[in-house]
C-alpha cells in the first residue's frame, strides 16, 4: 500500500513540474534554443567539411544535450526554492525517493524533448544521413538521457541549494558522466558508421549497466542529500 | 545531531610528531637507498629513477581516496564528525599526491614516449580521478552548514569512488597504450626492492600528512564551534 502511495506521489510530481513547466514554456525554448546555438558553434569550430562534420557529429550533438541539459537539473529545484517550497513538498508525508523518482522522471521527460529538438537540427547541420538501424541509436540515446538525468537531477540537489550553483553543478557533474558520454558517443558514431566492427552493442550494455548501477546509488543516497 | 563534547575538543598530538620524523627519515633513506642502488635502464637510463616517486604517488592517491570512501561512508554510519574530516583531510592529500602523480608521469612520458601526454586508461582514469577530487573539494569549500557539507561531501565521495573503476574500464575500452602494469614478475629484483621501500616510505609519509591535516581541521572546527557558542554567550569551557 505504501508503495503505491509512494508512485502516486511520483506521479504528482512529475505532473506538477511538467505543469509549471508546460504553462511558462520559457525554460524549455530557452534551453532548447541554447542546445541548437551551440551545435551552430560546433558547425563553426569543425566546419564547412561535410565529411569532417558527420565524423564529428556525434561528439557534437551529445555535448550539446550535456550543455543545455545541465541548466535544466538546476533549474528544476531553483523553481521550487525561490516559491519556498522545497520544505513544503519534504513536509509531506511519504518517502524521499519518491520525490527524486518524481524529478527524475520530470527531467527526462524535458531533456529528451530538447533531445528531439538537438537531434532533428544536428541531422541538418551536420549533414549526417540516417542509418538503417535508426531504432538502436533511439535506444541508445535514451539509454545515455538516463544516464545524463539521474546524475544531473542527483547533484542538482545539492548544487543548487549551495553557493556558486552555476560552477559546481558542472564541475561535480562531468567528471563523473565521462563514461555515459563515451559510452554514448561511441555507440552513436559506429551505428552512424554502420556499425561495422560490432562494437555498439557493448558499449550499450556498458550504458545499461551504468544506468543500473547509479539508478541504485543515487536512489540510496538522495535520502542523505536532501535532508539537510 | 550526535556530537558530543569531544568532536570539538582538540585532538592530542601523542606519539604523532615522532611518526612525522620516522616516516620523514625512512622516506629520505628509502630514495637515497632506490637511487643508489638501481643501475640505468637499458631502454629509460636514468629516468627509471622517476618510477620511484611516480609509481608509489600513484599508489597513495588510490589509498587516500580509499580512506575518503571509508570515511564517508562511515560519517553517514554514524554521524560522527570526525569522520568527515577525516574524509575531507584525506581528500586535500589525495589531490596532492595526484596531482603529483600526473605531473611526473608527464616529465617520464615526454623522453619516453615522446609526448606529454597521452589518452591511454591509466593517464585519462587517473586525471579524472584528480577532476573528482577538485569537485569534492569545490563542495565543501561552497557549503557552510557543517552538516550539510558532511553528508553532501559524503555522498559525492561514495558516488565519485563508485566511478572510477567504470571510468577505468570506460576509458580502457576507449583506447590503450600504456605500457604493461610493471608487476613483480616483470620488474628486476634490483629495482623492485627499492620500489617496495619506497611504497611503504610513502604511505607512511601520508598517514601522517592526513593526520596533520586532519589535526588542522579539528581544530578549526573546535575555534568555529567555540566562536558561535560564545556568540550564543553560552560557553563555559
Amino acid at each position: 500500500m505504501a508503495f503505491r502511495d509512494d508512485m502516486r506521489r511520483v506521479r504528482a510530481i512529475v505532473w506538477k513540474d511538467l505543469t509549471t513547466e508546460r504553462r511558462s514554456k520559457a525554460g524549455f525554448n530557452a534551453v532548447a534554443s541554447l542546445g541548437v546555438t551551440i551545435l551552430v558553434l560546433f558547425g563553426f569550430a569543425l566546419g564547412p567539411d561535410a565529411q569532417a562534420l558527420r565524423d564529428a557529429a556525434a561528439g557534437a550533438l551529445w555535448l550539446a544535450v550535456l550543455f543545455a541539459g545541465v541548466l535544466a537539473f538546476n533549474r528544476s529545484y531553483q523553481v521550487e526554492l525561490d516559491g519556498g517550497a522545497l520544505e513544503a513538498l519534504l513536509l509531506y508525508p511519504g518517502s524521499r525517493w519518491a520525490i527524486f523518482a518524481g524529478k527524475v522522471l520530470a527531467n527526462l521527460i524535458f531533456v529528451t524533448a530538447m533531445l528531439v529538438i538537438v537531434v532533428a537540427v544536428g541531422l541538418v547541420l551536420f549533414q549526417v544521413t540516417v542509418p538503417e538501424d535508426w531504432g538502436k541509436i533511439i535506444g541508445i540515446m535514451m539509454l545515455g538521457v538516463i544516464g545524463l538525468v539521474l546524475l544531473g537531477t542527483f547533484y542538482a540537489a545539492m548544487s543548487s541549494r549551495s553557493r556558486a550553483r552555476e560552477v559546481l553543478l558542472p564541475l561535480l557533474l562531468y567528471p563523473m558522466l565521462i563514461p555515459v558520454l563515451l559510452a554514448s558517443m561511441e555507440a552513436t558514431k559506429a551505428f552512424l558508421r554502420g556499425d561495422l566492427m560490432n562494437q555498439a552493442g557493448a558499449w550499450a550494455q556498458m550504458l545499461g549497466a551504468f544506468d543500473v548501477i547509479f539508478l541504485v546509488a543515487t536512489f540510496l543516497a538522495f535520502e542523505y542529500v536532501i535532508e539537510v | 545531531m550526535t556530537n558530543d563534547r569531544s568532536t570539538f575538543a582538540p585532538p592530542t598530538a601523542g606519539w604523532w610528531p615522532l611518526f612525522g620524523w620516522v616516516s620523514f627519515l625512512t622516506f629520505v633513506f628509502t630514495q637515497v637507498y632506490a637511487v643508489l642502488t638501481s643501475p640505468a635502464d637499458r631502454m629509460m637510463g636514468h629516468m627509471q629513477k622517476m618510477m620511484y616517486v611516480h609509481v608509489p604517488a600513484a599508489w597513495v592517491t588510490f589509498f587516500a581516496f580509499g580512506i575518503v570512501l571509508l570515511a564517508s561512508v562511515a560519517f553517514l554510519w554514524t554521524e560522527d564528525e570526525r569522520q568527515d574530516l577525516l574524509a575531507a583531510s584525506a581528500a586535500e592529500i589525495g589531490a596532492v599526491f595526484c596531482a603529483l602523480t600526473l605531473i611526473l608521469g608527464m616529465f617520464w612520458g615526454r623522453p619516453t614516449w615522446g609526448v606529454w601526454w597521452s589518452w591511454d586508461a591509466r593517464l585519462t582514469s587517473t586525471l579524472v580521478l584528480f577532476l573528482i577530487f577538485v569537485g569534492y573539494l569545490a563542495l565543501r569549500s561552497f557549503v557552510e552548514d557543517p552538516q550539510r557539507r558532511g553528508q553532501w561531501s559524503a555522498a559525492v565521495g561514495i558516488l565519485g569512488a563508485i566511478n572510477v573503476p567504470i571510468v577505468w574500464m570506460s576509458v580502457k575500452w576507449w583506447r590503450t597504450l600504456h605500457q604493461l602494469q610493471s608487476d613483480p614478475r616483470s620488474l628486476e629484483p634490483v629495482y623492485l626492492r627499492g620500489l617496495l621501500l619506497n611504497f611503504l616510505a610513502f604511505t607512511l609519509l601520508t598517514v601522517f600528512f592526513i593526520r596533520r591535516r586532519y589535526e588542522a581541521a579539528r581544530y578549526e572546527r573546535a575555534a568555529e564551534h567555540a566562536s558561535q557558542a560564545a556568540a550564543l554567550g553560552g560557553y563555559n569551557g
